[in-house]
């Protein structure tokens, strides 16, 4: 203990350099983001293209997970990315429950969740999943083109995607919403 | 006029600046170089010009002049007057106005009261913040002119975002940048230093003041932002890991750790080359931080002034400042590395811990905000939420906050743990007793619960510096060490409560239906429209009982702004000693019933009331440093005047 500690913080000469390669990292980062073209266009990336193959395991102990089989069973789907920990998908979940209450079949994709925080959130913001797969690592969200919770996707019958909603659907859009899933019908 | 009156003080401040900075570097290599007299004037005369550029501005947006094309794109004749003035800050030009604006008043005023350090350092440290200045005010005057005309006039002006007409909105961005901007007198005095040799325990003493105060806005500039985004957004949630307030949490922790720094390099003379590279990150995190908002990079719920063409002048302003001060720093930390020597249990090596953690959590935050733009760059889309901030940082705060219960405690130099021990036993009595009762109330393991019986025993710990010393003597310095401590303690308290026991409801109500929500009966009792002077909104009555007690009235509302046309919600909030019941009003369903959102959050404000308690802590500890030294020159005064006298009678 009472050895000298400070000629441990005895920087070496190539050490004081760090800092500076560091930064021109973190430069070259932001300048790619900035020079690579504005990458707002992912809805229509997606749309038009089958859901890729997943099959994630129940979210939750009192339903199925989901898998891609069970999106493309000739009725249409909507897929919401959700998780306990994310506040704008509470304030979410009253259209969510409204478009249940109209008939449409909602699959849920719990983004990095537990099991336990889940069912608090099922049971204070209500319940309308047929389904819901646990994605842990956010592995499905990426391979969808998904960049957050909440989004929204419209899978038709033959698990083909319809419509990607990036963002909480807000009251006024719950309209919009089921004219697109009629559509995908 | 009076818009071309503050372009022209705008230009005349910066070719100041570019004076400012010549006159600094002249003087580094001639000491005697007659352009370094007026270093010290000029900083002077430039903060002026630069203020009045800004008031320039404040008054055109305060009568609304639709000439001015920023005005009439960010303001409304029919907004009152207080969100008019705030609407000077509430878009890019304008808040990079204020920026120069602190800038320039910040160095103005160290040139008129620092007299402490070598003139030689001094005209270092004026001509590094002329330099950062001089970026600034390039990007102002030929990429984002405030006061650019618009011609013909528009009838009426475009409005400002409905989120941001709160009172909040009119003290808060100003309060960060005064942190922001404020820091980079640190970064100035680190550059000034490096370039003179001058890192000592001088150099700290004099930089800890200014340091001092740009942390201290910056405390209440985030506490009052999470109190902000708390009430105004309607989500019940206080802290949203979001790339904004991320940008400024990381320059609050890098001068948190300077902080603590500079008292190791002022009393000990250790930790040389630490301090100055710390004083360097802080201000560079706020510039970076800055960088990461303005050029919408980052995609964000705070997203109110972003403008992806300019990303790439600010970056290119960015790897100007911040690279050639590293390089700086490189070149010449070497030769000032060495310090005083210290035991690993000593007040030295707490600090030491403590600058290690905080620079951990720094990276951690760093990394989560950087990280989408990091997949981006491989093809991929993600983001990181909470379940990777909260338990990453947890990693790091626990431990350090075990040390901040210590530290305080021992000696400078050399000290050993079974001195301090019976201290250490009254805060761990308390946080057993604290075990106890959470274990009693069945709160489920995890960050919550050790929060709980974390938060008593510090805020007992945090006292402890106290014991054995008179109180009247003790200098404010220590007083501000024991209640930031101690507000950090109260802080934690809260966010534990808030994450432990939140209750929270979410109903479809019929006019008279009665809900409960933890302790609290809430009865809606009517809707109503109601009007403002750019607003419509149906408001809900709502009486709330707690525990069955008298009825008080809550009002929330579901607001509709007409110029931009949005819909926000107005939260009702009614605080008690023991939490915050939060009231939101939604949408009416199909049959007639009213969406209401209910939270009973106990000890909710703690969070805020341990803020303005380490802010308060930092007020403390300013004062002190700037008494003693006035007592100082006082001293030195009379000591020079009675020689005088004396020197005239012989």
């Amino acid at each position: 203990m009472s050895e000298p500690a400070a000629s441990a913080w005895r920087t070496a000469r190539w050490a004081l350099w760090l800092p500076l390669v560091l930064f021109a990292l973190f430069v070259a980062l932001v300048l790619g983001g900035l020079l690579r073209p504005e990458n707002r266009d992912i809805p229509s990336r997606m749309i038009g293209q089958p859901m890729p193959a997943f099959a994630l395991r129940a979210a939750v102990p009192d339903r199925p997970g989901l898998a891609r089989g069970d999106l493309a069973d000739g009725r249409a789907h909507l897929v919401n990315i959700f998780a306990s920990w994310c506040i704008p998908c509470g304030v979410e979940a009253p259209q969510i429950a409204q478009l249940a209450a109209q008939g449409a079949i909602i699959d849920g994709i719990a983004i990095r969740d537990h099991p336990e925080d889940l069912a608090q959130y099922l049971a204070r913001n209500g319940d309308p999943y047929q389904r819901i797969g646990a994605d842990d690592i956010s592995a499905v969200q990426l391979a969808i083109g998904s960049s957050g919770v909440p989004e929204t996707f419209i899978v038709d019958g033959k698990g083909i995607i319809r419509y990607q909603h990036i963002g909480d659907i807000r009251p006024e859009e719950v309209p919009m919403i089921l004219a697109r899933l009629k559509d995908a019908s | 006029m009076l818009a071309e009156f503050g372009l022209a003080a705008l230009w005349l401040a910066a070719a100041l600046a570019a004076l400012q900075l010549l006159g600094g570097a002249m003087a580094v290599r001639d000491p005697d170089n007659a352009l370094g007299a007026a270093v010290r004037p000029v900083a002077v005369v430039q903060g002026l010009l630069v203020a009045i550029a800004f008031a320039a501005l404040v008054a055109l947006f305060g009568q609304t002049d639709l000439s001015v094309k920023l005005v009439a794109e960010n303001s409304h004749s029919a907004k009152p007057l207080i969100y008019k003035l705030a609407g000077t800050w509430g878009n890019h030009e304008g808040s990079m106005l204020l920026w120069v604006t602190v800038m320039g008043l910040a160095g103005g005023f160290v040139a008129l009261v620092e007299r402490r350090l070598p003139e030689a350092t001094m005209r270092a440290t004026l001509a590094g913040q002329a330099f950062v200045s001089l970026g600034f005010y390039g990007f102002l005057l030929f990429a984002s002119n405030p006061f650019a005309r618009l011609s013909p006039p528009p009838a009426e002006g475009q409005g400002l975002n409905p989120l941001l007409q709160d009172p909040g909105l009119a003290f808060h961005p100003p309060t960060l940048y005064l942190g922001y901007v404020g820091l980079s007198i640190a970064f100035s005095f680190a550059i000034g230093a490096l370039v003179t040799r001058e890192v000592g325990p001088a150099f700290a003493r004099t930089m800890r003041p200014w340091v001092l105060g740009a942390w201290i806005f910056l405390t209440l500039g985030i506490t009052a932002g999470s109190y902000w985004a708390y009430y105004d957004l309607g989500w019940g949630g206080w802290w949203f890991w979001d790339p904004v307030e991320n940008a400024s949490l990381m320059p609050w922790l890098a001068a948190t750790a300077l902080l603590h720094s500079c008292s190791v390099l002022a009393a000990r003379n250790a930790l040389r080359a630490w301090t100055v590279m710390l004083g360097v990150v802080a201000f560079s995190m706020s510039m970076i931080g800055t960088f990461l908002v303005r050029s919408g990079i980052l995609t964000s719920v705070h997203a109110f002034a972003v403008d992806p063409r300019r990303g790439t002048f600010i970056l290119a302003l960015l790897a100007i400042n911040i690279g050639s001060a590293l390089v700086l720093f490189a070149l010449r930390a070497a030769t000032v590395t060495e310090g005083e020597r210290f035991a690993v249990t000593s007040r030295e090596g707490a600090l030491v811990f403590n600058n290690v953690m905080l620079s951990s959590i720094l990276g951690i935050v760093l990394i989560g905000t950087l990280y989408p733009l990091f997949t981006e760059a491989f093809g991929e889309k993600v983001s990181v939420g909470p379940p990777y901030f909260n338990p990453m940082t947890a990693i790091f705060v626990v431990p350090m906050l075990l040390v901040l219960a210590v530290g305080p405690l021992l000696r400078w130099r050399r000290d050993r743990l079974a001195r301090v021990q019976l201290s250490l036993l009254p805060p761990l009595v308390v946080s057993a007793g604290a075990l106890v009762a959470v274990l009693a109330l069945g709160v489920r393991p995890g960050l919550p619960m050790v929060g709980l019986v974390l938060a008593p025993g510090l805020a007992v710990a945090s006292m402890m510096p106290l014991r054995g010393r008179h109180l009247r003597r003790l200098p404010l310095a220590v007083w501000g060490m024991v209640v930031a401590h101690a507000g950090i303690a109260v802080a934690l308290f809260g966010m534990a409560c808030d994450s432990a026991f939140s209750t929270e409801k979410l109903v479809a109500a019929h006019i008279g239906d009665v809900v409960a929500v933890g302790p609290w009966q809430v009865t809606l009792s009517g809707i109503e429209p109601v009007a403002g002077a750019n607003w419509t909104a149906l408001e809900g009555e709502l009486l709330v009982r707690y525990e069955g007690g008298d009825a008080i009235r809550m009002t929330p509302q579901a607001r509709s702004f007409w110029a931009p046309p949005q819909n926000t919600t107005v939260s009702a909030l009614h605080t008690r000693w023991n939490g915050q019941l939060y009231t939101v009003l939604g949408e009416e369903t199909e049959d007639g019933r009213w969406q209401l959102r209910l939270w009973w959050k106990p000890f909710v404000p703690l969070i805020w009331g341990g803020g303005f308690l380490v802010a308060l802590g930092g007020v403390l500890a300013l004062a002190g440093r700037v008494l003693a030294d006035l007592r100082r020159i006082v001293v030195r005064d009379k000591i020079a005047w009675r020689r005088l006298r004396q020197g005239r009678r012989a």
